[in-house]
């Protein structure tokens, strides 16, 4: 079979199982007795074997094996869930990270496992009670032996359900279907029998699941147990209705046979192998509260449908929709521009309207580009838990508002620096144990990730009750390395001491760790932000902790801008960037040095003529006795624009200058105005120091 | 250009600089245009004069008189933009005059000689004799390098 078609599926879906089970593990840390939490990475391991068995990643399917061994034991009680078994299992996960990720690479997904599948087994041995290999298959023996049938397990839930409805006259059926050994299109099949099946009564358990079977993860046949008042031959005959399927096969659930089965699982004190459920932790809870079968079957319809609500498109097919999309917003431009000169009111009117509904539908195509930043966030909760037990030290992350939402490419980028800002904070910020105590501190410390949207901009905030950043030591580094002058230094407030750390060159640690600390990476993390176009501040209280805050636009192609003229040209500055804009006069320009600066609400501000940076000939403004300027900033330092004059406020499409032109300076992009000329957008960033 | 040997025939787009004759393959050059509105860009060098729209996409342009150090000359009814798309990226060429599209027989192209006129020889692919009249192919890779100085802040 050719699977490379299927593989990209394998590998985002591997992923995803990887994750759920890292997350699920970190919980079950925290209740140890909790064997739903065992069962969900059970569930999450077993699906991963099965998909690295059908692909041939054998490594990935031994190991994944063996750890459900071990997990199996965990649920049957017959090992205790420690803080030792579970790094092994945490290795193994790791370990299957980066097979999966050599697969991605192109790699052939091999790895020796061999001393991991050792330990693992060690573990899954070392009690007293004889465990099979397969303690999943004998599981289904044991039912096997006494449901004659296919041997379908059912949770106590699904066998409450299957009396009630007999009761009230509706029929439990087992209906197997075995499609034809050459059925090319499996999942439509699958799906067509849905159809007809679901027509004629409730479809309440599928084996395999239905995520199973919408993945083609099965063989030739699958059951589906449906509650009816349908006659079963009639139904055999519509579903072989259905092309390419060979045979239905169709068994009807008893009430003798429910009691039977009940007894059966009683007398074998096995949990009932929760390998092949469905979805039915929340439905459980509604169970004991005596609703009718028939609502029941409600809930967990809705939860199962609201799982298959989504579609994944490739980024490529909405990075095309976005460019069009901004072709619109040029010709919107354009459009508004000719409507305010013509003052006809029907075009101003359908102008007006035409510019609402874009609106609307940049505000849809940026939402599909947005991706959680749980996406990030997700990796991190392993991350911590390893790093503090490298450093001995004892540390909580917490992680607020994962739902957060993002443009894609600013989540592609954004992961690295938060590596690099955790791991600072888990190396410099939070202190040993011991002196967290002597400082009259919870011996644990906590880190606190949170996102949130603000305005136009997302914030993500690193937040820990550590150390602090201690002003000497940090003025000190700096001055020894040049990065201030002594002089400078008194002037500092404490945040701009605090911002010392990020500048290149830096490294205050005492010793180098192989965490954190080898001089680069908060500097690094600066420029990463900096070029998305966000910027990052730090608070601190020495003996308090610090908190980093990272600003990022929402989105990098349509940006606010104000126009200015310079020299009979349109330039953009982007509104991200400006505080105010203002008009002073001549005679309030002071002069620092060689640096002509203005008295702004008390704060001396330097200020930058544009036509100066930017080499224009035509200075006719010299004369004026007023000036206009944008006040902008970066970060906390501020800088006043001179341009001839403002024009106006626009949302502009962002593009780049070109493969010819790989630098300007202080110029970040272009875009075209609604007259077709080009504008520049001015780069702040590189104006302030 | 040297690509196409195995054709017997070349056809270029042939354009003025100083009354000299120069061409490029016509399969590099996207379009000719009249006079476009070019936006300048700060801190170029001379021959950069700016980047215009071109149909939605922001486009370099280069004089080429200034490029191969001749003397300037405004923008007038004759000048046009030869927009050219080279390595992925287009970049509009401004020459004095384009008129012509000719075959050139892949025979009649030589290396070129010690001197050819004023323009410095690393940006001749070549010459090419066609009756009487003798046309500079331009090397497009060297004219147009990649502009990189300053800040290394790219977007």
């Amino acid at each position: 079979m050719d699977v490379s078609q299927y593989l990209d599926m394998f590998i985002e879906e591997s992923k995803e199982h990887l994750q759920a089970c890292s997350e699920q593990l970190l919980a079950l840390e925290n209740n140890p007795d909790d064997l739903a939490i065992v069962n969900e990475v059970f569930r999450a391991a077993h699906t991963l074997k099965g998909m690295s068995a059908t692909m041939g990643y054998e490594d990935i399917a031994d190991l994944t094996h063996k750890m459900e061994n071990v997990l199996d034991a965990i649920r049957n009680s017959k090992i205790q869930v420690s803080t030792e078994i579970l790094d092994v299992v945490f290795e193994a996960v790791d370990d299957l990270e980066l097979m999966v990720q050599d697969i991605e690479s192109g790699g052939d997904g091999k790895k020796d496992v061999s001393n991991l599948v050792d330990t693992l087994n060690r573990i899954e041995a070392g009690q007293p009670v004889d465990v099979t290999n397969e303690p999943a298959a004998t599981a289904e023996e044991v039912s096997m032996e006494v449901v004659t049938s296919r041997g379908i397990p059912y949770d106590e839930f699904e066998l409450t359900v299957i009396s009630q409805s007999a009761e009230q006259g509706f029929n439990a059926l087992e209906i197997t279907v075995t499609l034809r050994d050459d059925c090319l299109l499996k999942v439509a099949r699958v799906f067509m029998t849905f159809e007809i099946l679901e027509k004629s009564g409730e479809v309440i358990k599928t084996v395999p699941t239905v995520e199973q079977l919408e993945n083609e993860d099965f063989d030739q046949n699958f059951t589906i147990v449906l509650l009816t008042q349908e006659d079963a031959a009639d139904l055999k005959a519509k579903v072989l209705k259905v092309s390419e399927i060979e045979d239905v096969h169709i068994t009807h659930i008893t009430d003798e046979y429910v009691q039977k089965y009940k007894q059966a699982s009683l007398n074998t004190c096995d949990p009932e192998p929760s390998v092949f459920e469905t979805t039915v932790v929340p439905v459980t809870k509604a169970a004991t509260t005596n609703e009718t079968p028939k609502e029941t079957i409600k809930t967990k319809k809705t939860t199962t449908s609201n799982s298959n609500k989504t579609i994944r498109v490739n980024i490529d097919r909405l990075d095309i929709l976005m460019n069009l999309f901004e072709e619109l917003v040029i010709d919107r431009g354009r459009l508004q521009s000719i409507a305010s000169e013509l003052h006809n009111p029907e075009l101003n009117e359908s102008v007006e309207r035409m510019t609402r509904v874009s609106g609307d539908l940049q505000n849809i195509i940026l939402n599909m580009r947005m991706v959680p930043v749980e996406t990030v966030f997700n990796r991190f909760p392993k991350m911590v838990r390893q790093l503090a037990r490298d450093l001995n030290k004892k540390i909580d992350l917490e992680i607020v508002g994962a739902e957060t939402e993002l443009d894609r490419t600013v989540i592609d980028e954004i992961g690295d620096p938060l590596v690099h800002l955790i791991r600072n904070a888990l190396d410099h910020g939070i202190e040993m144990p011991e002196e967290r105590i002597a400082n009259g501190k919870p011996e644990t410390g906590t880190v606190t990730l949170r996102a949130y949207h603000s305005g136009n901009h997302v914030f993500i905030e690193l937040e820990d009750d550590g150390a602090g950043v201690n002003r000497e030591r940090v003025v000190s580094k700096a001055i020894e390395r040049g990065i201030i002058s002594p002089e400078a230094a008194d002037t500092l407030t404490n945040k701009q001491v605090a911002e010392l750390i990020l500048a290149s060159g830096f490294s205050t640690a005492a010793s180098i760790t192989d965490v954190s600390g080898r001089g680069v990476g908060l500097d690094v993390v600066k420029n990463t932000i900096e070029s998305l176009g966000g910027h990052i501040s730090i608070d601190s209280t020495e003996g308090k902790g610090s908190l980093f805050q990272v600003q990022l636009p929402l989105t990098l192609s349509i940006i606010s801008v104000m126009l200015v003229e310079l020299d009979e040209e349109i330039y953009a500055i982007p509104l991200s960037s400006i505080i105010e804009t203002a008009i002073i006069q001549k005679s309030d320009i002071l002069n620092a040095h060689n640096q002509p600066v203005i008295d702004f609400r008390g704060t001396i501000v330097p200020l930058v003529d544009l036509k100066d940076i930017f080499e224009m000939e035509n200075r006719s403004n010299e004369e004026d006795e007023f000036q206009s300027i944008v006040i902008v900033r970066k970060g906390d330092s501020l800088a006043g624009l001179v341009v001839d004059s403002f024009i106006g406020q626009q949302e502009i499409v962002l593009k780049s200058l070109g493969e010819y032109l790989q630098s300007v300076f202080a110029i970040s992009g272009a875009t075209i105005l609604g007259n077709g000329q080009v504008a520049l957008i001015v780069d702040c960033n590189a104006l302030i120091k | 250009m040297t690509k196409v040997s195995e054709v017997s025939e070349m056809k270029v787009i042939v354009f003025q600089l100083m009354n000299k004759e120069y061409a490029i393959g016509l399969d590099v050059v996207e379009s000719i245009e009249k006079s476009l509105s070019i936006t300048r860009v700060p801190r170029m060098p001379s021959y950069v004069k700016g980047v215009l729209n071109l149909r939605g996409v922001v486009t370099p342009v280069v004089d080429l008189r200034e490029r191969f150090d001749m003397e300037y000359k405004e923008f007038d009814e004759t000048s046009c933009i030869i927009i050219v798309s080279h390595a992925g990226a287009e970049v509009g060429l401004i020459v004095d005059d384009a008129n012509d599209v000719m075959d050139v027989p892949t025979s009649a192209i030589g290396p070129q000689p010690e001197v050819v006129g004023s323009v410095e020889s690393e940006f001749i692919s070549g010459v090419a004799k066609v009756d009487k009249r003798l046309l500079v192919m331009l090397n497009l890779e060297k004219v147009l390098q990649p502009i990189k100085k300053g800040n290394t802040d790219e977007f």
